[in-house]
């Protein structure tokens, strides 16, 4: 095809930011003034922690009404478990963390020994059933439908059978702002407050409002080595195999999730700004540069997301 | 400029995700991991050029079968706009679809293929459009290069569909010939259609005005959430959290507590950013007022002038959307209306639109799938409401069934901006 380069992306102007930020906040309001027990999912990464601090506005002067949520592999990079540690601490909210070696050590559930898996997957069974323990009917997340076209099918109040199941095929028509969020016993609905929100957006917000954001997202010196394309961090959970070479780079990554799957991407970027503007010319998707676990197959988040993944 | 969400409906052989896939290829929101993976697909089916549908189609069933089944969003930003597209199926099964992505649009872009004319189809796709308040509408004429790029190809096109949109009481409609598959009108001025002068779509998208003035229209604020800070410093804090709907509030202005009645002043504004003056929809406030009136979730707060209507019955236009039960006379759901909840007994069905002819068949015993109807409602409490062609937010609303907890329809309050239907 006759590609045309006319357009670059673009950066958002303040009054379509406050849009988005109108909408999240109504978002989250339905949630908190219809559910019971409504609990925040809640990594450290930069779209939890933009919900988190929606969430915060939605609801002042008063303390957030919630339970912050952390679905914990236990490969956390250290600078994210820090920082989640003193947000809660400093917004008086409850933490709860669903630990997935602890439920590798109860048996619970089975640790892959196959080289190519990661415990990713395993955070499905223990986010079920920390959803089930502590009988959350709302449980809001920080999935953007920019982020993969599985997502950009999904509600925003999405249902979730007692199984914890999504049914991609059989979703509940949403029209205007009016959620549904009647649910049976077991049953629990996502809740997505962001869904509208691109990358862009997420990192323009964090800029305009000053929120904010662990260390590894900017440039910084690490130990990394390459695997299938992809700069992977050195670390106790994750060490490189025969032919892998290790080298001292300087790197940031762009999304947050588990040490074993997240891959770093080279940046001289210190500042938001900088980020910003590697981020708004950049050619690669935020998935498809640093989750290795999006490659698996053409519909691997769909997949997943059947099976009660975030 | 404010960010613009549109809606299109399509099938797959208007062109329509060949319109978007090229909308979002030239606008740069195609990563190029996304595309190649695209590509190596096209290659797989043996396709000739990029199968841009394959940029769009999210799920593993839609891609397998060539079809858009529901509603994807999608994102794309010039220097000028942020647009957010509601992506939706074009085929009649899928109507509900169709209703839930123009439910939040401001705009609809409508295909038209220059071969064939005005099908039944995009007639439809105009009434749902229209149906839904969409006050803006573009109608492309694609496949231009299918019809030698002629003018006289277009112009009856144009002048048929104009009349519809006329009837349909459309304030702005926009005639664009094009093809998608070449780009020609898309984002670039296409070289091959001189007699074109109305530029390209993107251009236009980038600059079409839906905004309102909201010092002309009354207050309308639904009571979303009570903020009670239980923390010593905020001891006698009592906020009123909710998205303006229609006008401006502002600080010392005389308010009416719906369905109440009782008055009051409002006495401070918080917006996201902190205490304001003034606040105009859509933004998320929290309100303060003069006095410590009982007021809680579903509560409108309305200015004095042109209140809206407090009442227990209405006649309502629904799009019935469950494909297991039916709609008849004496069916009881529950409503969801604004930020309150009720029951609501459907006391009439009055007549079945038939949305290709817009005739009305007056005697309808019960409304199936995707069918649009005329019923008369009464609710267990009164709603606060105004008519939908008059503010979408207040007059609109959805039913859920009691039993499934599922959303069976889409109702829009009064009748639709195009007037009484004809009966057939």
């Amino acid at each position: 095809m006759n590609a045309s380069t006319t357009y670059k992306p673009v950066l958002p102007d303040a009054g379509q930011l406050r849009a988005l930020e109108s909408e999240s906040i109504h978002i989250i309001r339905e949630g908190i003034a219809e559910f019971d027990r409504p609990c925040l999912l809640f990594s450290g990464g930069k779209d939890s922690i933009v919900m988190l601090h929606l969430a915060v506005k939605a609801v002042a002067p008063a303390r957030l009404p919630v339970s912050v949520v952390h679905i914990d592999t236990g490969h956390n990079f250290p600078e994210a478990i820090e920082y989640r540690d003193r947000t809660v601490e400093r917004l008086g909210v409850e933490l709860i963390v669903g630990s997935v070696p602890d439920a590798i050590a109860s048996g619970r559930i089975p640790e892959s020994t196959d080289p190519g898996a990661s415990r990713n997957r395993l955070q499905t069974p223990v986010l079920l059933d920390t959803i089930r323990s502590n009988n959350f009917g709302a449980v809001y997340g920080g999935a953007r439908r920019d982020e993969e076209r599985s997502r950009a099918k999904e509600r925003v109040y999405s249902f979730r059978d007692e199984f914890g199941q999504w049914d991609p095929k059989n979703q509940r028509p949403e029209l205007w702002s009016l959620f549904n969020g009647f649910i049976h016993p077991g049953q629990h609905i996502r809740v997505f407050p962001i869904s509208n929100w691109t990358e862009l957006d997420v990192w323009q917000y964090i800029a305009d409002q000053e929120i904010e954001i662990p260390s590894i997202y900017f440039a910084h010196e690490r130990e990394v080595f390459e695997r299938d394309g992809m700069l992977m961090a050195a670390s106790e959970f994750l060490r490189p195999t025969a032919g892998e070479v290790v080298t001292t780079q300087m790197v940031r990554f762009r999304t947050v999730g588990d040490m074993t799957v997240t891959a770093a991407v080279p940046s001289t970027a210190t500042t938001l700004e900088q980020v910003i503007a590697e981020i708004a010319a950049t050619h690669t998707s935020e998935r498809g540069a640093s989750r290795a676990d999006d490659r698996t197959s053409d519909a691997a988040m769909e997949d997943r997301k059947r099976e009660g993944y975030f | 400029m404010e960010l613009l969400r549109l809606a299109t409906a399509g099938s797959v052989d208007d062109g329509k995700s060949t319109l978007i896939g090229r909308l979002l290829y030239d606008s740069k929101a195609i990563y190029d991991d996304i595309l190649k993976s695209a590509e190596q697909v096209s290659r797989r089916q043996s396709a000739e050029y990029l199968n841009l549908a394959l940029l769009t189609d999210g799920l593993r069933a839609e891609r397998e079968q060539g079809i858009t089944i529901d509603v994807a969003y999608r994102y794309f930003a010039t220097p000028r706009r942020k647009f957010i597209l509601a992506d939706t199926p074009g085929h009649v099964q899928y109507t509900r679809n169709m209703v839930t992505g123009a439910s939040t649009a401001d705009l609809a872009l409508i295909m038209v293929d220059a071969r064939n004319g005005v099908l039944e189809q995009s007639r439809r796709h105009a009434v749902i459009a229209s149906l839904l308040g969409i006050r803006h509408m573009v109608v492309c004429v694609n496949k231009m290069d299918l019809v030698d790029f002629s003018y006289d190809a277009f112009a009856p096109i144009r002048d048929e569909f104009r009349g519809i949109l006329n009837d349909l009481n459309v304030e702005n409609a926009h005639f664009i010939p094009m093809s998608a598959l070449d780009g020609d009108n898309v984002v670039e001025e296409s070289a091959r259609m001189p007699w074109h002068t109305g530029g390209p779509l993107l251009a236009y998208l980038e600059q079409v005005d839906v905004t309102y003035d909201p010092g002309e229209r009354p207050l309308r604020l639904p009571v979303q959430y009570v903020i009670r800070p239980m923390r010593h410093e905020y001891h006698d804090y009592r906020g009123y959290a909710g998205t303006v709907a229609d006008g401006i509030v502002k600080v010392g202005q005389d308010v009416e507590i719906l369905p109440s009645g009782k008055t009051t002043q409002v006495i401070a504004v918080e917006t996201p950013d902190g205490e304001a003056d003034q606040a105009s929809g859509p933004v998320a406030v929290t309100v303060r007022l003069a006095d410590d009136f009982d007021i809680s979730r579903g509560d409108m707060i309305s200015s004095l002038d042109r209140a809206p209507r407090t009442t227990q019955n209405f006649d309502a236009t629904i799009c019935w959307m469950s494909d297991t039960n039916l709609l008849r006379e004496g069916t009881t759901l529950r409503i969801k209306h604004t930020t309150r909840i009720a029951r609501a007994l459907i006391t009439s069905l009055s007549s079945r639109i038939d949305i290709n002819t817009l005739s009305a068949q007056p005697d309808c015993a019960e409304l199936k799938l995707n069918e649009i109807g005329r019923v008369s409602i009464r609710t267990s409490t009164p709603l606060v409401c105004d008519d939908y062609t008059y503010n979408r937010t207040t007059g609109s609303f959805i039913l859920i069934d009691e039993s499934t907890n599922e959303t069976v329809a889409a109702g829009m309050i009064g009748s639709p901006g195009f007037g009484d239907f004809a009966s057939s």
